[in-house]
């Protein structure tokens, strides 16, 4: 009897049928574009006229958007990964490991030695929807990817665990002119890292490898990077698409009458339980009415080509698009264009100034401003006079529409901003850091999948009866919930509508975090492009419970912004150094990439090169490549921190070499273990400063990848000490830390105090040597040195209580006398920084994120606006225990409650917190900084951390706190 | 409404006059247990109600007032409690809430902080909110966790152990379905009785009832067939409670499985361990050390009361307590405490070598000693256990219920494979 089986992806269709000695007899493969039983009905539909004897058959179904199908319609379901590995047995027995991509999943299984499959959890990087997303970045169509890969000659780091983390990666290299084929194929290598690192846990990749999956049957480099990556040569088989659907064939057992069946999916239409909110709108009426009154919210137009006056240019080169405008000295806006940008702002820029002169050949422009993503590319390129931050520029344009707004909500293509506003100047900002959810390029993204434009999609939503609740975390979550309510019966209004509130959602609850409207004031300014959509517009006001006006030009609020701002800060008496239409003409811009080399950071450069030898280098962490000089460290903190550790270096010893690694705790407790040890007699080894090569060499073994990523590192440095041979290392658990007197009480995190147990448990190596990773208690002098003479004992027999005495003893003096220079040193950095009236951040965050590779060189970055540094534990002392809102528990914590608490008192000093991704204990501090805060009215900044390179974002967030400090 | 006190901290307190006035709602967690252990607080005194309500907007209320980054737990038991005020069921000025708190270094200890800075945003600050916690932490003058109370609440939980140990053993064999669920009925509405007349709680009463409980369900007919095998482990709210693991429970029972979850006694032994392991790591107070042992040796004769009612009448008893910590030797050490701790480790560790190799080890999104004594361990355990099938699954308000089952499913693919060939051979 024929076998037929099914495969519903989460993007496709697929169908096969094996003869009685099990070879494939018909195959077919179709995207479905969400209209899932059609879809199959129609497969099967075709099945059955080109194979007649498959009237009767066994069935079975798999895939990941399958399951409510099958149990509906009585056909037995077969879990995907169980099905390929029923294929993969059976055609391909010799296969010791799958590397499986699909739409929206990627999988490993271990066939041989312990079979064991991983599939990608809460997390969609590095699958088929991730490349997709990436292409439609680039603007090329997927094939084409793997063409520009093949012709790549470098590669980029871009962060692979979520496509949101990637475009921010990936935004600023294109804008930065970096090359399309080198960005093709670092994206390819991110997500093979994003495989090995999230689904090999560990497990090492070796044997026969087998690649199956429609990414990696149509992507042959992105085969060659896992390759490349695995050091080994894959095998795609024939059919590679169609191992599910082939292992459920193998595994069907139930006879049917297909023609039934075929009736039965096709009546199939879900349950309808699926959970809904409220219509955006009840009628045609009620719609109305909203279009009314928003088509009130307008702004003087003039002609350009007539109007004779001063004129001011403003330029928004936003993330995806770009917005320019010619604005008259009144504020009329003469001129106009909206342009999607495909990667380079400056062709794009071009042909806009192009036009203007065309339109209007005389044109006097006394001021131009730039703002955005691409503003230094393109105010280097064109000679733009201004360039301003894009919060900046947003309230300067809203102010326009009303003078006394109090909050202004800009959701962009992948940003949102937003502020609050206190007397006219920026109170609080609000940016969307790691999470891209709230935002227009995922309904975009959306629309398109499912086969529409985003306008008519999102027009589908506004009468829609039953608008999906698809609640508010991230897009791929979304992703995975739209297909649930599909299969529940959702119709495809309803999910329009549920995907603009979800966006809503999103930047409410996610970004801003706000519990009621009324925290944001009644005045309310909304723009940016995804508010052009009403549906999206409405499911706000709706939230929100209050009316907000949205100005006619939402979409061009960034750039008329910039040009208000540059006819602020010109006045009338200036004329624009932007270039003119002669200059124009011989504009050239060449693109070259480089490696800096200044120092360890080896930053890639992508160096600009215009036709009059201007030059303009972007993707420098410092100014030493353009300046050529190193920076001035005398006033960071974190960098005096770093040179301090550096003075712990190995003491020959008669015990022999003991490793450290440096990562977590061990960067403030280095002094005390370094002096310790090396009393005993051990010759310290401590591992470097991370580097990326160094995360990676250690990924592999990383079991949790949504842990944080300062814990992450950890393997790599534990794999630095084990490659530098290594036999002793020496990482404790500490539930405790010391008692600083400023909390309830003085434990470490879950993470930093029980990490050494992870290592312990997944690096396999580390069962070869010793590894010291018993319990300590430093917070106990008194009992310390018995307790962990005893422990060493084990190891060391021969080492003597009277010894360890002495040797504590010079570890808690030598760790009292680190904090106290860093003390000494943050009270010079206050007080110089006083006398020379510059201002002061408090950057708040552990011991460990003085860590380059963590930081991203963010403390450089802030000394780079000239402001000086100093770190939690300096001003932390200064205070007493304080009542908290929270339970004060941990050491590091109580330090940033403390020094909040003292910031609060000092005019000329501000606190930013840095925040690791994936830090549960920060959910609750940030909370209580920040109301700690802002009980004495000081601005409350957040900059989360990770794997992320690019410090596009950090920097809009400071340059806007200093310019809200300065109004 | 009660007047408002307020502690020198500026906490709101619950007051004696409150006692006789409010209704205490709390979040509920595992069924059985807290079904008998509301009825003791009704016997004490206090109006409790317990929260049975489900659906979606509990996670949605719980995301509008909770930072979206903290656990999963957090959001739900404090959304639910929160719907629960402006459901408009209940009168909002004599309503008091209540949290348990465990006073350890993970963020739990932090949910009753949670719990107050979200009423104040929902604009609630009036209600009362009390930490139950046997750390001595936030007195109540109205709340008095006294020895009589103590006593009947871990007579409930050792009930309630037993009857979920019974009721996995038995009911998915059971041939008249439905016996195993009238029986929970029975006893815990005979338990309740028992409780508020003063009796049950003692230990000779305690061996008495317990033996008879396991004697009612040896007597339900059963038919064994082979079946899948699937342990349960993880944090604790995900673990036991329904709303915070999609019906968990539920869905493998409908997947034909044998479930065994570990009780709640061993987690409370855990707890009350982890300051003897602090005295035997760190150092500390003899006097403290010599009072939790004896508290310890206590709790293993209540254990042991267990396990003998349930071999008795032919059942595989619970898991000594003793045992699983000393199978976590040489896989993690018995200072990680935090959380759930090694103890997460111990149980998976337990339930491989006692035949359910098949684990979903629950782990609710972002939390922390998760990272280490779950995902952390199961390489280890794999190690040492060749057979140990385990998936990790993450609970969070955004994770698809489809996506949760289609990863148990595979397991129980594996799984089924696994019983097939153990069953041919």
């Amino acid at each position: 009897m024929i076998k037929i089986g099914l495969d519903i992806g989460s993007t496709t269709v697929k169908c096969t049928a094996l003869d009685e000695n099990g070879r494939l007899i018909y195959k077919t493969y179709e995207r479905h574009y969400s209209q899932i039983t059609e879809k199959i009905s129609e497969l099967l539909r075709r099945l059955r006229r080109e194979v007649p004897e498959a009237d009767s058959a066994l069935i079975a179904m798999s895939g990941s958007a399958g399951m409510g199908v099958a149990d509906a319609c009585g056909i037995d379901f077969i879990q995907e990964v169980y099905a390929t590995r029923v294929a993969a047995k059976n055609f391909i027995p010799d296969t010791d490991v799958i590397i499986e991509l699909g739409g929206e999943d990627a999988k490993i299984l271990f066939l041989s030695g312990g079979m064991e499959v991983r599939m990608n959890g809460s997390c969609a990087g590095g699958t088929g929807a991730f490349i997709d997303q990436m292409a439609t970045l680039l603007n090329v169509p997927i094939e084409e990817l793997d063409g520009l890969a093949e012709k790549h000659e470098k590669i980029y780091t871009i962060a692979s665990r979520c496509g949101v983390f990637a475009k921010t990666d990936i935004q600023p290299l294109l804008n930065q002119g970096a090359k399309k084929t080198d960005i093709a194929a670092s994206i390819f290598g991110a997500v093979v890292n994003q495989t090995i690192a999230g689904l090999a846990q560990g497990r090492e990749i070796k044997g026969n490898i087998v690649y199956l999956g429609g990414p990696l049957t149509f992507i042959p480099q992105l085969r060659k990077s896992f390759d490349k990556a695995l050091k080994t040569t894959g095998l795609c088989p024939e059919n590679s698409l169609y191992y599910v659907s082939m292992g459920a064939a193998l595994c069907a057992e139930k006879t049917i009458d297909l023609d039934k069946t075929i009736e039965k999916i096709s009546v199939y239409r879900g349950s309808g339980n699926f959970a809904f909110n409220k219509p955006l709108f009840k009628n045609q009426q009620e719609l109305d009415e909203f279009r009314t009154r928003h088509a009130r919210a307008t702004i003087k137009k003039g002609d350009l080509k007539s109007y004779t006056g001063k004129t001011y240019i403003g330029i928004d080169a936003g993330s995806t698009t770009v917005k320019a405008v010619v604005v008259a000295k009144d504020g009329t806006l003469l001129y106009s264009e909206y342009l999607s940008n495909s990667g380079n702002p400056v062709p794009i820029v071009k042909s806009f100034l192009e036009h203007v002169y065309e339109i209007a050949p005389d044109i006097r422009i006394a001021g131009s401003a730039v703002t955005g993503y691409g503003e230094e590319i393109i105010k280097n390129a064109f000679g733009v006079d201004i360039g301003v931050v894009e919060t900046i520029a947003h309230l300067t344009a809203a102010k326009s529409f009303m003078p006394d707004v109090e909050f202004i909500i800009d959701i962009g293509g992948q940003d949102i901003k937003c502020f609050k506003i206190r007397g006219g100047t920026i109170d609080n900002i609000f940016l969307n850091e790691a999470c891209s959810s709230g935002c227009g390029s995922f309904l975009q993204t959306f629309a398109n999948a499912l086969g529409y434009s985003s306008e008519e999609f999102s027009r589908l939503g506004l009468l829609a009866k039953h608008p999906v609740d698809l609640g508010s975390r991230c897009t791929v979550f979304m992703n995975s919930s739209v297909k649930q309510a599909q299969k529940d019966g959702a119709t495809i209004e309803d999910i329009s509508a549920g995907l603009c509130l979800s966006v809503v959602k999103n930047a409410l609850y996610k970004v801003i975090r706000v519990a009621n409207p009324s925290e944001l004031g009644k005045k309310i300014v909304v723009q940016g492009g995804t508010f052009l959509n009403d549906a999206v517009l409405r499911a706000f006001e709706q939230e929100m419970g209050t009316d907000v006006i949205r100005p006619e030009i939402s979409g061009l609020m960034g750039a008329y912004g910039a040009a208000l701002y540059a006819m602020q800060k010109t006045g009338s008496k200036g004329r624009s150094s932007i270039l003119n239409t002669e200059q124009l003409k011989s504009f050239r811009h060449e693109i070259r990439s480089i490696n800096c080399g200044g120092c360890s950071n080896n930053c890639r450069l992508t160096v600009n090169t215009f036709n009059d030898g201007r030059k303009f280098i972007a993707g420098n962490r410092c100014e030493k490549p353009v300046t050529k000089k190193s920076p001035d460290d005398s006033m960071n903190i974190y960098q005096y921190k770093l040179r301090l550790l550096k003075d712990y270096t190995p003491v020959a010893g008669k015990r022999g070499k003991i490793g450290i690694p440096l990562g977590l705790n061990m960067f403030e407790l280095l002094p005390f273990w370094h002096t310790f040890l090396t009393n005993l007699g051990f010759e310290v080894i401590t591992s470097p400063f991370s580097n990326r090569k160094l995360y990676l060499n250690g990924q592999q073994t990383i079991p949790s990848d949504t842990v944080c990523f300062p814990a992450k590192l950890i393997h790599g440095h534990i794999q630095w000490l084990l490659d530098n041979g290594l036999k002793s290392i020496f990482y404790p658990c500490m539930s405790y830390n010391f008692d600083e007197h400023l909390g309830d009480n003085h434990y470490n995190c879950p993470v930093v105090a029980y990490y050494p147990e992870v290592i312990y448990a997944n690096m396999r190596e580390i069962e070869d040597i010793m590894f010291f990773h018993e319990f300590v208690g430093i917070h106990r002098p008194k009992d310390f040195p018995k307790k962990i003479c005893a422990e060493l004992q084990r190891f060391y027999p021969d080492i003597t209580l009277k010894e360890v005495k002495e040797a504590a003893a010079a570890a808690y003096y030598e760790y009292d006398e680190y904090l106290k220079k860093i003390r000494l040193y943050g009270q010079k950095i206050i007080s110089k920084a006083r006398a020379e009236k510059k201002r002061i951040i408090v950057l708040a965050g552990r011991p460990y994120h003085a860590d380059p590779e963590i930081n991203h060189g963010i403390d450089k970055l802030i000394t780079s606006f000239d402001v000086a540094i100093v770190s939690e534990d300096v001003v932390s002392v200064n205070e007493k225990k304080r009542p908290t809102g929270v339970l004060n528990q941990w050491t590091y914590h109580s330090r940033m409650y403390a020094a909040a608490e003292y910031v609060s008192r000092q005019k000329d000093m501000n606190l930013v917190q840095l925040v690791s991704f994936g830090c549960g204990v920060d959910a609750i501090t940030t909370d209580e900084v920040r109301a700690i805060l802002e009980r004495h009215n000081k601005i409350y900044t957040q900059i989360k951390i990770d794997e992320i390179t690019n410090l596009g974002a950090v920097k809009i967030r400071l340059r806007s706190l200093l310019a809200a400090l300065d109004e | 409404m009660a007047k408002l006190v307020y502690d020198n901290t500026g906490r709101l307190l619950f007051t004696k006059e409150m006692k006789k006035e409010y209704t205490i709602l709390f979040p509920m967690m595992a069924k059985i247990h807290f079904n008998i252990i509301k009825n003791i607080f009704a016997k004490f005194g206090y109006k409790v109600e317990l929260l049975e309500t489900d659906g979606p907007e509990i996670a949605q209320v719980g995301l509008k007032y909770v930072h979206n980054d903290t656990c999963y737990p957090a959001i739900l038991t404090i959304g639910q409690l929160i719907h629960a005020v402006q459901s408009g069921k209940y009168d909002v000025n004599k309503i008091a809430l209540l949290l348990t708190q465990t006073g350890g270094g993970c963020r739990a200890s932090n949910y009753i902080h949670l719990l107050r800075k979200a009423l104040v945003k929902a604009g609630y600050e009036n209600i009362p909110v009390i930490s139950l916690n046997m750390s001595g932490m936030e007195k109540n003058p109205g709340f008095n966790i006294t020895l009589p109370l103590l006593r009947r609440i871990a007579a409930a939980g050792l009930y309630g152990d037993l009857i979920m140990s019974l009721n996995n053993q038995v009911l998915p064999y059971e041939v008249n379905k439905g016996d195993c669920e009238a029986l929970i009925d029975l006893w815990t509405k005979r338990l309740t009785i028992i409780l508020s007349e003063g009796h049950g709680f003692k230990r000779a009463e305690l061996a008495k009832y317990l033996d008879k409980i396991a004697e009612d369900f040896s007597k339900i007919k059963v038919n064994k067939t082979p079946k899948i095998k699937v342990g349960v482990v993880g944090e604790i709210y995900v673990k036991y409670a329904a709303l915070g693991n999609n019906n968990l429970e539920r869905f493998l029972r409908e997947q034909d499985c044998e479930i065994n979850l570990p009780g709640i006694l061993g987690f409370a032994m855990f707890k009350v361990d982890n300051r003897i392991e602090d005295y035997k790591l760190y150092g500390g107070s003899r006097a403290k050390y010599i009072v939790v042992k004896t508290l310890m040796n206590f709790l293993e004769d209540y254990e042991n009361l267990v396990i003998e009612s349930q071999e008795r009448h032919g059942f595989k008893p619970i898991t000594r307590y003793k045992h699983t910590k000393e199978l976590v030797k040489g896989v993690v050490g018995y200072g990680s405490k935090m959380g759930e701790g090694w103890l997460l480790t111990g149980e998976m560790l337990e339930l491989v070598e006692s035949g359910f190799e098949n684990i979903v080890c629950t782990q609710p999104f972002g939390c922390l000693p998760n990272h280490i004594n779950g995902k952390g361990m199961i390489r280890k355990i794999k190690q040492r256990y060749e057979q140990a099938n385990i998936v990790a699954i993450d609970y969070d308000p955004g994770a698809p219920r489809v996506n949760q089952e289609n990863r148990i499913k595979l397991m129980l693919a594996v799984a089924r494979e696994n019983l097939m060939n153990k069953t041919e051979q």
